[in-house]
């Protein structure tokens, strides 16, 4: 009888601690041990002597924060974001607005199909990033497509999709296809997860469908809005596929075209990992101060409408 | 307390178990040395090479006591950076297919073994501007050549004849038969200048006598902005510009139907383009035919290559001798190389196999043209040596990416070039290397 109570107050005090053990260990090795080591490979170069060739020609160094001001310095690195910019500015309205606009007809009453459309809708967020960029790509190719053949036959000026601003279409339209169902899902869900009762007074105080969607529906979704906002900005910081499928398909996509097709050119083809290990790095923090900013911003005005 | 020397301890155990699984997936290259049986493994790409290996295991390989097994790891470029990243960890194998450019790179990174004593004997059975793409102009061999892509010049004989045009045998003819066709037929094209294909530049530049890097004492000198090099970037950035040629990348679908439906009438590519023909245009079999490459200079011989390949030793090997053994097996003895030939389509680099034997018919794609290999064989005499450097692949993006804004600007290419040659020198000064101005 005396042990049980001792037991029992040792077994809470450290119970905790038990059960953060396997989190933190595999925190520990799958995750920071990486980022670790990136970070560390950030600050070393590779450092060669005269022709460089044959044994000991090659050691590693400390380089200090070289990497990090040769990428800082490097036009291409920004070019290659201001140009994901142009393209996240097309592709994070759109694809919300149509994923906010889908999800509001689907909750509509009385609607027929519904399971149909919702499928439909959803279906190209189930077909690989890849894939989808192959497809694009061979419907963009002037004279494979079959959109450009019915301008060309009727008369039409065709447009040359993989090349200067139709370019950031054409690759926007991937993602938006690829995208919107998966946003309007997340919308949806939380559009049926609003109590009926909201509805039926609104209605009984003579509201409209439009005045529903507008007044009560799109307000209550709000934080699911800012979580896909969330979800898309770090999407499109992280564009790779789509611009890596369609680069060889057309001269206007250059090897370094969006930040992390640069940290791939250095890493894989310009085989200098410490160089990328940088790059990739400064992108992290880059991610991270824009979401969590976004994220910040998003809960304050959430709070300051609260108050009011 | 407890707790925590616990989570060290297990945390110590789990990194160990990653360690020990890490090195449990090696490919039999830390097989016990010397001479006994040696069990090897070969990366490579070409098709139908386990085929090869095949013949190897069951005969000579097997009095020997030689096993060689082939694992398709990767391809070109990606197979340089995974072999590097192998030996980084002395785990490469210990045979490797690699291209010629690539062999600087790897011996820059002291991945290939000098096998001069092993195999040096082989030096008269290839071209000696093919055997110094192998020994980098030094004493050492760091590899045997296999495969070989004289450039040559290819175009749809029907077509030629229906809007009068001959065959060019110099680029001053060529560029006046792209302008006569375009008079013709104005939605035709001659062919195209691909900025994605920097090895088929390379080669253009070679047959006009380019040599982009070149060493002197302990420093590269790196002359991809030559005279020769900027006036095959000047021609073809001048028929661009004009728009007598077409500025499309090749080896896209678009290239691809343009060259099954006469769009593109010819195509200036290597003694392997059957192979891409039969795929890319397989409705015009028959109707092309192969012509030496034009030249610069009237009644020469002369062309550059595109691709070509060679089988490599590494430093890791444990057996370098049975490794370098089969290698010169597989790249000089008859019956490999009339394997490699049917099996991987390839075109051998060894001289003797060039004729004759399973190069003795034509093409299935050329059977219009029975003497295809004899003529081949010709033009491969006068290949031009390619000298290559430790940063191609620098080049090579450089290339890529300068040469694809040029081509869509349509403007001069002469700033591309030295754009191109401006990133190779900074890539090598900013890696240490020592560079002559």
């Amino acid at each position: 009888m005396t042990r049980t109570p001792r037991r029992k107050a040792y077994g809470v005090k450290s119970a905790p601690y038990v059960f953060l053990v396997p989190a933190t260990l595999l925190f520990l090795l799958f995750f920071a041990l990486p980022i670790g080591y990136a970070v560390y490979l950030s600050f070393r170069r590779t450092e060669v002597a005269g022709l460089g060739l044959g044994k000991g020609a090659r050691q590693e160094i400390w380089a200090g924060v070289a990497n990090y001001a040769d990428a800082l310095s490097d036009s291409e690195l920004l070019d290659g974001a201001l140009r994901i910019l142009g393209y996240g500015a097309i592709v994070v309205p759109v694809m919300l607005g149509l994923a906010l606009l889908f999800a509001l007809l689907l909750d509509t009453d009385g609607l027929r199909a519904r399971g149909f459309s919702r499928l439909a809708i959803f279906l190209p967020y189930a077909i690989p990033g890849v894939i989808a960029a192959l497809m694009w790509g061979f419907l963009y190719l002037p004279d494979v497509s079959p959109f450009l053949y019915l301008l060309d036959a009727a008369g039409l000026p065709r447009p040359d999709l993989l090349d200067g601003g139709p370019l950031y279409l054409s690759l926007a339209n991937i993602a938006v296809w690829g995208g919107t169902g998966f946003n309007m899902i997340v919308i949806y869900t939380s559009l049926r997860a609003i109590p009926a009762e909201v509805f039926e007074a609104a209605r009984i105080d003579g509201c409209s469908q439009l005045q529903i969607a507008l007044r009560i529906k799109i307000p209550m979704v709000a934080p699911s809005l800012i979580l896909t906002f969330f979800f898309s900005i770090i999407a499109t910081l992280q564009v790779f596929s789509e611009p890596t499928t369609l680069k060889p398909l057309t001269n206007s996509l250059s090897t370094t075209w969006s930040p992390l097709m640069k940290v791939y050119q250095d890493a894989f083809v310009n085989n200098d990992i410490h160089a990328a290990a940088a790059q990739a790095v400064i992108i992290a923090l880059a991610t991270l101060a824009l979401s969590f900013g976004f994220l910040k911003a998003a809960n304050s005005r959430t709070k300051q409408g609260d108050s009011r | 307390m407890k707790y925590r020397t616990v989570a060290v301890s297990t945390a110590a155990a789990l990194a160990a178990t990653a360690l020990l699984s890490g090195c449990g997936t090696d490919d039999g290259a830390d097989e016990p040395a010397a001479s006994g049986p040696a069990s090897l493994t070969y990366w490579a790409w070409a098709p139908g090479l386990d085929k090869v290996a095949d013949i190897w295991n069951k005969g000579p390989g097997k009095e020997a006591g030689i096993t060689v097994t082939v694992k398709k790891q990767a391809s070109g470029d990606d197979l340089v950076t995974k072999i590097i990243t192998a030996a980084k960890a002395h785990k490469a194998p210990d045979l490797v297919q690699a291209e010629y450019q690539a062999l600087p790179t790897l011996v820059s990174n002291d991945v290939l073994a000098d096998i001069s004593e092993e195999a040096g004997d082989a030096k008269g059975e290839f071209a000696d501007g093919i055997w110094q793409q192998a020994t980098l102009g030094s004493d050492a061999l760091y590899a045997l050549p296999q495969d070989s892509g004289p450039l040559m010049f290819y175009y749809r004989q029907d077509l030629f004849e229906q809007y009068g045009l001959t065959v060019p045998t110099t680029w001053d003819e060529f560029a006046e038969t792209a302008r006569a066709l375009k008079k013709k037929a104005p939605d035709k094209d001659l062919t195209t200048f691909s900025s994605n294909d920097s090895g088929l530049f390379a080669g253009l530049a070679q047959q006009a006598g380019a040599k982009w890097w070149t060493t002197g004492g302990d420093k590269w000198k790196v002359a991809i902005d030559d005279p020769a090099t900027q006036k095959v970037a000047d021609f073809w950035g001048g028929l661009v510009k004009e728009g007598a040629v077409d500025n499309q990348p090749m080896y896209t679908p678009a290239w691809n139907k343009a060259l099954n439906t006469g769009k593109q009438v010819a195509w200036v590519s290597a003694v392997w383009a059957p192979g891409t023909l039969t795929t890319a245009a397989p409705e015009t079999k028959g109707k092309w035919a192969m012509a030496p490459l034009p030249q610069w200079t009237a009644g020469e011989n002369v062309t550059g290559s595109w691709g070509g390949s060679s089988t490599a030793v590494t430093n890791d090997s444990t057996n370098k001798k049975a490794a370098a053994t089969f290698a010169k097996w597989l790249n000089t003895d008859p019956t490999a190389l009339a394997a490699l030939v049917k099996e991987g389509g390839i075109y051998p680099a060894a001289t003797a196999a060039q004729t004759g034997g399973a190069l003795a018919k034509a093409p299935d794609y050329f059977s219009n043209q029975p003497g295809f290999y004899t003529e081949a064989a010709k033009i491969a005499q006068g290949t031009a040596p390619a000298a290559w450097g430790p940063n191609v692949n620098v080049a090579y993006s450089a290339f890529k990416d300068n040469f694809a804004a040029a081509a869509k600007n349509k403007s001069d290419f002469g700033p591309a070039l030295t754009a191109m040659q401006d990133a190779t020198v900074a890539d090598l000064k900013k890696q240490g290397f020592g560079v002559s101005e």
